[in-house]
């Protein structure tokens, strides 16, 4: 049976930069965007797939929904190797929830037959880690989430992963579909060359719109405030015993 | 410069600077360093001494990526584990 893989990314402040907040939200204007590092290991493990047996994987498309520079996240997925993509344009100031995007995914996947969804576990702006589930749950397929290794079983019928969970690892069996999420241990993601993201540009980018999916895209969660994390107080040196019980009491733990 | 060499010393070079892009200590002192690695032997004719340089080059752009794909990794793990 040939994979049909649909690698959901997302276009994410860089982790190395420390977000900003202004007027109770995450200010990420001006700063350097990059692709979702999760999402990085989810490209690299169909790209793995691909490289063990040719014949296995058909088709590797990436998708996002995103501010029109997401282009720029697909451009880096097709330079690592996947065949085509696929751009939801929303406007500067629309997010999507975790709901809505499952609900745009599982369109996708219908209309591109996709019998493999590899998604990253969760993005590092929202943290939701939502999606993959959320997806599983509405086409009714098998998932395994946290993914620390993917076997493929069966000819591509079943595939078996191992997930990171607490303290160790949980080994799971389940037949294609299925939606997979992934861990940082998976792999080593490739970098994208300068010459594949040349090569990128001439790789198929479709674009849909929104109205396309006729889906309710309202949000459902009010964010009510962004905080920083509380700093960190310093320390006080006592001279002697004493100064240390009299500290003691007077913080209330005596 | 050897003509049959010149294409692939350019190439090496540009897919270096392309990596300097995200080197941590800036892109000047990378791309300063790297021009000036690459000048020190802009005199050399030999074609082996050149393939020496070329195939040094292509460690280090390999080091490099293994370098930002570590710095990576660390800062996710600390994040999330």
């Amino acid at each position: 049976m040939s994979l049909r893989i649909l690698l959901p990314i997302k276009r994410v402040l860089d982790y190395a930069i420390k977000p900003r907040i202004a007027s109770s939200r995450i200010d990420t204007t001006g700063l350097k965007h990059s692709l979702n590092p999760f999402d990085e290991l989810s490209i690299e493990a169909s790209l793995r797939l691909r490289e063990s047996n040719p014949s296995l994987v058909s088709e590797i498309i990436a998708f996002t929904a995103g501010p029109a520079k997401s282009v720029d996240s697909l451009r880096t997925a097709m330079a690592m190797g996947a065949d085509r993509s696929i751009h939801l344009e929303l406007p500067a100031d629309k997010e999507l929830e975790p709901l809505q995007v499952a609900k745009i995914i599982k369109q996708l996947v219908e209309k591109e037959k996709i019998n493999l969804v590899l998604a990253g576990k969760q993005s590092i702006d929202d943290d939701a880690g939502q999606t993959g589930q959320m997806l599983a749950g509405l086409l009714g397929w098998g998932q395994a989430t946290q993914a620390a290794e993917i076997r493929v079983l069966e000819d591509g019928k079943a595939l078996e992963v191992v997930k990171e969970v607490d303290g160790g690892t949980e080994t799971v069996k389940g037949a294609v579909p299925m939606v997979v999420t992934t861990d940082l241990r998976l792999n080593e993601p490739r970098y994208a060359s300068l010459p594949n993201i040349m090569k990128a540009k001439k790789k198929k980018l479709e674009k849909v719109k929104l109205e396309d999916f006729g889906i309710d895209v309202e949000p459902r969660v009010k964010i009510l405030k962004v905080e920083e994390p509380k700093k960190r107080e310093g320390g006080g040196k006592v001279e002697d015993v004493d100064g240390l019980i009299g500290k003691l009491k007077e913080l209330g733990a005596l | 410069m050897s003509s049959p060499h010149r294409h692939n010393v350019i190439r090496i070079y540009k897919e270096l600077l392309w990596l300097g892009r995200e080197y941590p200590l800036g892109y000047k002192y990378f791309r300063d360093r790297l021009h000036k690695a690459f000048s020190a032997r802009a005199g050399l004719t030999d074609p082996a001494e050149i393939e020496k340089g070329v195939r040094l080059a292509e460690y280090v752009k390999k080091e490099i990526e293994a370098l930002y794909y570590l710095k990576k990794y660390r800062a996710l793990k600390k994040r999330y584990e």
